[in-house]
């Protein structure tokens, strides 16, 4: 297997050029969470001209909803949900200097298109295993939308948090070269 | 007539809820190990080391296995002697979830209008509750808490009778071929055959409780599930669709007589997180 690549956030084009589909990365630094209403939110905000509650430049953002920390404990489980919910939004965001995404599951057309524009990687994390990655996040807290609950928008410190390349900034697509080398044909 | 206490239901309820989602069945377990030998991608096996790892985890330290818990399904079946007493069975049953996500620490992920105000209910109710009456003085609780991604991925259709089989294959490996990445393969295809529509996506579903690759008693549907499986197998999604050979650890059909005009089909997809279990009062 190709070795793994420990990577430190936020990412810089520097490092998105060296960063290939099908790489595995441990990433160490601080990531955002959202999910679908924080989303709705931000790109709102943004077309509004109203002020952000995070910069956007530079941003890795974590698909995800946590289950609720036992008392001691940064977070609970705390693995990716699908990240199509996120397609309407994304392209804006990406517009925006949004570098990394980390979902699990198909981007629609426009999101593949605006990364390998305005350079961004979608990172593939493994959906369902909540409590695995859980203890690669160090500290959680809320910085948004607190009501929304779950749904919250979440500052987190990761430390060697695992995740596959699944689109780079050259066009390259894990989830289509991954299924034609192992699709035989009826 | 026995007497079942409302609270002893809630209380099996509440215990079924966080056990499963802490514990996978034993055979899901040992499916997805020998899933592990089998694969030929690298890049899969490791993802496999990886989901393998996580269930240890979430044994060890008392984390979800997902975060997903779900939405908490409940399938009763009570015996036609019993009379319960002190509560409404839904209410205790409502009650159970209640308790089982808060003190389980699980997620709530339910919201009471489903198109507009989607406000989450915050304690995981109501419950999807199906009864089924049966002979006997028993009550039989299945839970299964069943997440977004792989539930967003199930589909119903009606082919034409003249399709038969053929329409059948085509139909459920077009939807695995379809979902990808996003069930969080490897699944567990449950297939429903034939009843009415309503009926057909409940068999698919149920499908999914047997113990995982164990075939349908009847020769000709335990040969439809083997096809489908092969196939099924050869679209290279591989675990997290990352690519590889196993993308399903199962294919389970369940079928029922339906009407001479119509042959309903609904694929139910269980991710390799496939939480269940049961307890008989
Ligand atoms: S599809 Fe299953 S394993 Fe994947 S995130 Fe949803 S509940 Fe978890």
């Amino acid at each position: 297997m190709a070795q793994v690549k420990k990577v430190r956030l936020p990412l810089t084009n520097e490092t998105l050029k060296e960063l290939r589909a099908g790489d595995n990365l441990l990433l160490s630094g601080v990531m955002y969470v959202g999910r679908d209403a924080a989303h709705k939110r931000l790109v709102e905000a943004m077309e509004q001209g109203k002020p952000l509650p995070i910069d956007i430049k530079g941003l890795t953002i974590y698909f995800m909803g946590p289950s609720p920390a036992r008392p001691g404990r940064p977070i609970g489980s705390a693995g990716p949900t699908t990240s199509g919910r996120m397609d309407a939004y994304s392209p804006r965001l990406i517009a925006e200097g949004l570098k990394g995404m980390i979902g699990k599951g198909l981007r629609s057309k426009a999101v593949k298109d605006a990364m390998v524009k305005y350079k961004a990687v979608y990172l593939g994390a493994i959906g369902g295993a909540g409590a695995l990655i859980s203890k690669s996040i160090k500290k959680a807290e809320v910085v948004a939308y607190e009501e929304l609950g779950a749904e919250a928008l979440r500052r987190l410190e990761v430390e060697d948090f695992p995740v596959t390349v699944i689109n780079d900034i050259y066009g390259g697509d894990l989830y289509e070269e991954g299924k034609a080398q192992y699709r035989v044909k009826e | 007539m026995r007497e079942i206490k409302a609270d002893d239901i809630t209380k099996t309820i509440a215990n079924l809820f966080k056990h499963s989602c802490h514990y996978l069945p034993q055979d899901v377990l040992t499916a997805l190990k020998q899933a592990r030998e089998k694969e030929k991608s690298e890049v899969a096996r490791d993802v496999l080391d990886k989901i393998l790892e996580n269930c240890e985890i979430a044994a060890k330290e008392q984390i979800p296995l997902c975060q997903d818990t779900g939405a908490a399904v409940v399938m009763l079946e009570l015996g036609q002697e019993v009379h319960i007493v002190g509560n409404d069975l839904y209410a205790a049953v409502n009650e159970g979830v209640r308790q089982g996500y808060a003190n389980g620490y699980l997620r709530k992920s339910i919201v009471r209008q489903p198109f507009s105000e989607r406000i989450n209910t915050r304690d995981n109710t109501p419950a999807m509750i199906y009864t089924d009456i049966v002979p006997g003085n028993k009550l039989k609780i299945t839970v299964m808490p069943k997440g977004g991604g792989s539930e967003n991925m199930s589909r119903l259709t009606v082919v034409a009778p003249a399709q038969g089989r053929q329409g059948i294959i085509d139909f459920v490996v077009n939807r695995v071929d379809e979902a990808g990445s996003n069930p969080c393969p490897p699944v567990i295809v449950g297939i429903g055959i034939g009843g009415t529509t309503e009926k057909t996506m409940m068999l698919a579903k149920k499908a999914l409780l047997r113990k995982v690759g164990e075939p349908n008693r009847d020769a000709e549907i335990a040969e439809l599930e083997k096809d489908i499986l092969k196939r099924v197998n050869n679209l290279g999604i591989g675990a997290m669709g990352y690519g590889g050979t196993i993308t399903a650890l199962a294919v389970h059909i369940e079928t029922f007589p339906c009407h001479i005009a119509s042959l309903p089909v609904a694929v139910n997809m269980q991710c390799w997180c496939a939480r269940h279990e049961d307890a008989i009062l």
